[in-house]
């Protein structure tokens, strides 16, 4: 396995480094919010992850769509890589979201657009791996998955704005003015700030964790050729 | 008769097959009655379930009919699209279809044609069934032409996903996981639209999920005939 | 009427033919020997246009393969070890619908002409569900050669009939054959293809590494033929 290189190494040191002062803004800078106090500071990691998993998600799509014409094997890894990682933050976004929840709105979970249409994206995650659980011939387990990322991409937007036909509950933060919507709350500078180097911080470390996983399925790939040879 | 003797080469063209399938599949069906005697009980047997897991009085239930039968039809044609694959892929026949001279979309289209007709015989028997063992007129012209227009965007999706998953190892069992989260606008545009309509509502209030509905199965089957080649070619 | 030239097929990292050349005249009858995993039903799915090379030309009718797929599969005839029949419709039924895929004019002639040659006249409004194995196999040569086509490939067409069926099939390969059209056959059955094939070649290892025609052999020294193309 080659090495990492010298930008991945500081990748990671510079992930950690993000996060630590990062934690240290979310409890240390930012103010207390007036009606939630503590539970509110969970919202600078929602809506990073979230934010990310979607990212994530527009990576794959467009790895998916690459792959479809170009036929290299290696988008079909970056896709692998997108999703894989996008599972586990956009898992902890919806998590994070729901632990904020609970004594803002009494519930872990209500079936407003931006939740549903998050879960639905999550089930859409699972099922590509699962899809890719199935079959055995790389070729077209790659060609498969492309085209299933092509379908869940243009669904799950669809998925959120059919949703949105509905009202919403949920607290538009950035830009609104709009009182009904419960919990929302005004954000001053020092919690802007702090949310947007949230947002910074876990894109860090998506790259981080994305390449890494990507050196993974290389290695993987590696390891599948060996034992070919081997037997030939 | 010797090779070439007659002079000319057929060319097939794209109707044709398609044509030629959806009558393949209809007069094999109608023979053998297996996949829509398949569909028909289940539904039946969902909606029986659904009877008991819901202890509605008439008023909820009426609230509850279009999402019941979207639930039943979201099943049922689970069922319908697994078995419609199914036969091609056991006995070799996808490459049967795959070796004739017609461009792959015919097999999809042929395919998806027969896929709908199958589920709206099936929800054809069950509106009545349906309206006649809960005491609800469902014979709404607006209900069944969004009845129609989701079955298309469901089958249209439907087709790609299950010639998808009948290649791979976990078979029918993929095909409701890949298939529902994808197929959830229809869902949710076809039960708002029939409670629209069953609740007598202003057509302008329905319109914007019809026109959901109707933007939903122009993208989706114009995507799923696109990407239908890298489904079925090696 | 065939013309492969270094014909490399990759699944994924598993590569399975290794730069074939393969060469058929018009009207040749060409036996494909081989031990199991050599690529022979490997070769002959690329061949009729099912499965795309990864590298090399493939050629068939003057057609090149997978660009002018279309034209190839025009003149192509194929049975497999799978019957490709739909067993919920008679034989006559599917010959229809055959006949209508392929485009073809004349369709009742045609049919009554290909149900005759295979001998199942009789049995035309059977539903395939019930024929025996061997009465399915004729039945997919009828389909095979209803088109026409100048180029017939058998994937071991043998498998799983018995002493009866196998003589019949023979019968019925030699009448095809005779009509002046060329054929590709894979097969295990080295005394039956001894007298069908008019050229012998062996495939192993990804190669083809022996070819011989008919008159070259001699009396019974296929098997001795074999076994030293598998070792040399």
């Amino acid at each position: 396995m080659k090495p990492q290189p010298v930008t991945l190494k500081i990748l990671n040191v510079l992930s950690v480094l993000l996060f630590l002062t990062a934690l240290g803004m979310v409890f240390l800078y930012a103010p207390l919010e007036e009606t939630m106090n503590y539970v509110q500071k969970i919202f600078y990691f929602h809506i990073a992850n979230a934010w990310v998993g979607m990212l994530g998600f527009l990576a794959a799509a467009v790895s998916g769509v690459i792959y479809l014409v170009k036929h290299d094997q290696k988008w079909d890894i970056v896709e692998l890589a997108a999703v894989e990682i996008s599972v586990v933050f956009f898992l902890i976004a919806i998590l994070a979201g729901s632990i904020w929840a609970r004594p803002t709105w009494g519930a872990y979970w209500t079936w407003e657009p931006r939740l549903t249409t998050a879960a639905i994206l999550e089930m859409v995650f699972v099922a590509y791996l699962l899809l890719r659980q199935g079959i055995d011939d790389p070729d077209r387990r790659a060609r498969f998955s492309a085209v299933y990322t092509l379908i869940g991409s243009i669904s799950v937007p669809i998925t959120f704005m059919s949703i949105r036909l509905f009202r919403t509950i949920h607290p538009v933060v950035v830009g609104s003015n709009s009182s009904a919507s419960q919990g929302t709350f005004s954000m001053t500078s020092p919690m802007l700030i702090t949310m947007f180097f949230s947002l910074f911080t876990f894109s860090v470390i998506f790259v981080d964790l994305f390449w890494h996983r990507i050196r993974l399925g290389q290695l993987a790939q590696h390891v599948e050729q060996l034992k070919l040879e081997e037997h030939q | 008769m010797k090779p070439g003797a007659s002079g000319y080469k057929p060319a097939s063209s794209l109707p044709g097959a398609v044509v030629a399938i959806v009558w393949k599949d209809l007069a094999a069906e109608l023979r053998s009655r297996e996949l829509l005697s398949a569909m028909l009980v289940f539904a039946l047997l969902v909606i029986l379930i659904f009877n008991f897991a819901l202890e509605l009085d008439p008023g909820t239930r009426r609230v509850a009919t279009p999402g019941i039968l979207w639930a039943t039809f979201a099943f049922a044609g689970t069922l319908g699209l697994n078995r419609s694959m199914a036969v091609e892929k056991d006995r070799g026949c996808l490459d049967g279809l795959l070796l004739a001279p017609v461009d792959r979309s015919a097999i999809y289209f042929g395919k998806m044609i027969s896929n709908l007709a199958f589920m709206l015989i099936v929800e054809v028997v069950v509106l009545p069934v349906y309206s006649v063992l809960y005491n609800i007129n469902l014979f709404n012209p607006g209900l069944i032409i969004v009845i129609l227009l989701g079955s298309i965007g469901y089958v249209a999706v439907g087709t790609l996903l299950s010639s998808m998953a009948v290649q791979t190892r976990t078979r029918d069992v993929l095909l409701p996981i890949l298939l529902f989260p994808v197929v959830i606008p229809i869902l949710i545009a076809a039960v708002k639209a029939c409670s629209g309509f069953l609740q007598g509502l202003e057509l302008t209030e329905i319109m914007p999920y019809i026109n959901l509905l109707i933007v939903y199965d122009v993208i989706f089957t114009a995507v799923a005939y696109m990407v239908f080649d890298y489904v079925v070619e090696e | 009427m065939i013309a492969v030239k270094k014909l490399v097929k990759r699944f994924g990292l598993k590569i399975v033919l290794r730069g074939l050349d393969f060469n058929v005249q018009e009207g040749e009858f060409v036996a494909l020997l081989g031990p199991n995993g050599a690529g022979k039903t490997t070769f002959l799915r690329i061949l009729s246009s099912l499965s795309r090379p990864t590298l090399g030309e493939v050629r068939v009718s003057g057609f090149r393969l997978p660009d002018q797929a279309a034209a190839v599969r025009r003149n192509l005839g194929v049975v497999s070890h799978l019957p490709l029949l739909y067993g919920d419709l008679t034989a006559e039924e599917n010959l229809h619908f055959y006949a209508r895929m392929y485009g073809l004019g004349n369709r009742q002639q045609r049919i009554d002409d290909t149900l005759d040659l295979v001998g199942l006249s009789s049995r035309r409004r059977d539903l395939v569900r019930i024929f025996s194995r061997g009465m399915q196999q004729r039945l997919a040569i009828g389909r095979a050669i209803l088109h026409d086509p100048d180029v017939l490939l058998f994937d071991e067409p043998h498998t799983g009939l018995d002493q009866d069926a196998c003589d019949m099939l023979d019968g019925l390969l030699r009448k095809v054959a005779a009509q002046g059209r060329t054929v590709v056959m894979t097969s295990h059955d080295l005394a039956r293809v001894e007298d069908l094939a008019s050229r012998f070649d062996v495939l192993s290892r990804g190669v083809i590494t022996a070819s011989l025609n008919r008159g070259e052999l001699g009396e019974g020294n296929l098997l001795t033929f074999y076994r030293q193309a598998l070792a040399g």
